[in-house]
């Protein structure tokens, strides 16, 4: 059985994203996002019967959401904790979940308080997925993200010539989106100048290469496909999904490859899936906590070859009018560091043509990738039906 | 003003060999005695051959340049005014790889396939851990 069309994207919510939610907890700011997501789809909250969470790091779990919700019978829980892939690969899991008959209406909350509360440097080091590393390489100063990450970019940049102008055209245009969409942190247009003058974080990234910390929540509600056609939205049906694990997935620095990620064995799948191939994508909602792990993913996903991901983003490319319009509400980078669940919320809002200033015109079929933790990668195909 | 601890590493029955083999002065690989294929990081089962058993070869201490980063920024306030930095991730002839500060020189002359010195040096807190120098 392919789980191709089984389910649908039936409801998305959002908080404001702001960079001190005031005091509100991860839970308070979860719920306020999953009412709307629930309300989207035209659900009350009694309906929800299954809920996915994406990170199990989090301070909140399923059974909160039915303390606070009022869910009567919740049937199916389960936590996909991958980091910034956990999003996409809860989509698939609750996809899976409703197309078994295991629940018919599954959450997906997501929340944080990133920026007031624990920040990303202390944080991973109580992951499990970062317990290799934390025993041997942050005694050596190797304690955050962009310092592990690196190391892949400038061996991308030494073997295939890829710039810091073009990383700072990913981060020019997901700015130029972000002011479009109008629920983002940040606001000023920014300039490959700008870029290039901004402080060096962990070489080759500077800070406008490095994502947000953030506070607020997003949600989406997963339903079986066939009862989604009763439901309030334009149907927006998941085509393919996959999961991929990069070789060596606990430790970037013995992987064989540092330029491929996970995403490069889940994308095939996917597409395969869905039946279609990239050139057909309208739209791509790709997890940007770097410029380079966007460029790395058009690759692994075939937008274009590998090593050529430098020239695909020049003049452009990723603008609305561009030959792939991407992170068209600004990621991670701009909008907000949601864990990518932002991605999914604005593929949703894409493919119904609720994009506001940011839509791309008669987009009919998007994708949505995750990358996590040491490069766990994960893909959502979703079209209008 | 108090210095701010280093992160220490979470040692485990299976990493204590590695750890004390530094602290000899002495960076140790472990080697599958079912298959003979050595691994990085320690950890307890071979994933070539699935055998438990292991002993330890010291590594010849030559590496060549995979690649690196220039940290800036602390993330930690154990390396507040430490930056910049750089950590080289070097290729080993054993075919492992591993992750260390680069002593010695700054980054300007790195290039993949340069040719590096291992060295093991205390650091600063009584933790014995690889250093890396341009050969």
């Amino acid at each position: 059985m392919s789980l191709s069309g089984k389910a649908a994207v039936t409801g998305v919510g959002d908080t404001d994203y702001t960079r001190d939610a005031g005091g509100r907890s991860v839970l308070a700011l979860q719920l306020e996002a999953s009412l709307g997501a629930i309300r989207d789809a035209g659900l009350h909250p009694r309906e929800i019967d299954g809920i996915v969470m994406p990170i199990a790091s989090g301070a909140t779990v399923a059974e909160d959401f039915v303390t606070n919700l009022g869910i009567p019978d919740l049937r199916f829980s389960v936590a996909t904790p991958l980091g910034g892939a956990g999003p996409v690969a809860a989509v698939q899991c609750a996809a899976a979940a409703v197309a078994a008959g295991l629940c018919t209406h599954a959450l997906i909350p997501l929340g944080r308080t990133g920026r007031t509360g624990g920040r990303i440097g202390t944080r991973i080091q109580q992951m499990p997925q970062f317990r290799t590393v934390g025993e041997f390489e942050a005694p050596m100063g190797a304690i955050a993200p962009a310092q592990y990450y690196a190391p892949m970019a400038r061996r991308h940049m030494e073997l295939f010539g890829t710039t810091s102008r073009q990383l700072a055209e990913i981060a020019v245009t997901t700015r130029r989106h972000a002011i479009l969409n109008g629920n983002a942190s940040m606001t000023k247009p920014l300039t490959i100048e700008e870029h290039h003058a901004s402080r060096m974080i962990a070489d080759p990234f500077r800070l406008f290469d490095c994502s947000l910390e953030s506070d607020g929540a997003c949600a989406v509600v997963i339903s079986a496909a066939d009862r989604a056609r009763d439901l309030r939205q334009p149907r927006v049906l998941i085509t393919g999904v996959a999961e991929g694990h990069p070789d060596s997935p606990s430790a970037i620095t013995q992987r064989p490859d540092l330029t491929r990620l996970g995403l490069a064995k889940a994308a095939p799948r996917a597409f395969a899936m869905a039946g279609v191939t990239p050139a057909d994508i309208d739209v791509a909602e790709i997890y940007d906590c770097f410029t380079w792990v966007v460029l790395c993913q058009l690759e692994d996903l075939g937008f274009c070859g590998k090593g050529e991901g430098g020239a695909f983003v020049e003049g452009g490319a990723l603008g609305l009018d561009g030959r792939l319009p991407v992170n068209t509400h600004g990621g991670l980078l701009s909008q907000a560091h949601m864990a990518g669940m932002n991605h999914v919320v604005e593929l949703v809002r894409q493919l119904r043509g609720g994009a506001g200033r940011a839509q791309v015109k008669d987009a009919e079929l998007g994708l949505v990738t995750g990358y996590g933790d040491l490069g766990d990668g994960t893909i959502a195909i979703m079209a209008r039906a | 003003m108090t210095e701010t601890p280093k992160p220490l590493p979470e040692i485990s029955a299976e990493t204590r060999p590695y750890w004390d083999g530094l602290a000899a002065g002495r960076l140790l690989l472990q080697r599958c005695t079912g298959c003979g294929a050595i691994r990085h990081y320690p950890r307890p089962l071979c994933p070539a051959c699935h055998s438990f058993e292991h002993d330890w070869v010291e590594a010849a201490g030559t590496a060549t340049v995979h690649s690196w980063t220039v940290a800036h920024h602390p993330f930690h306030p154990a390396w507040r005014g430490a930056p910049p930095f750089t950590l080289v991730t070097a290729d080993l002839p054993e075919g492992v790889r591993i992750l260390a500060p680069l002593h010695g020189a700054g980054p300007e002359a790195l290039r993949i396939g340069a040719p590096l010195r291992i060295g093991i040096e205390d650091n600063g807190q009584g933790l014995c851990l690889p250093v890396l120098h341009p050969a």
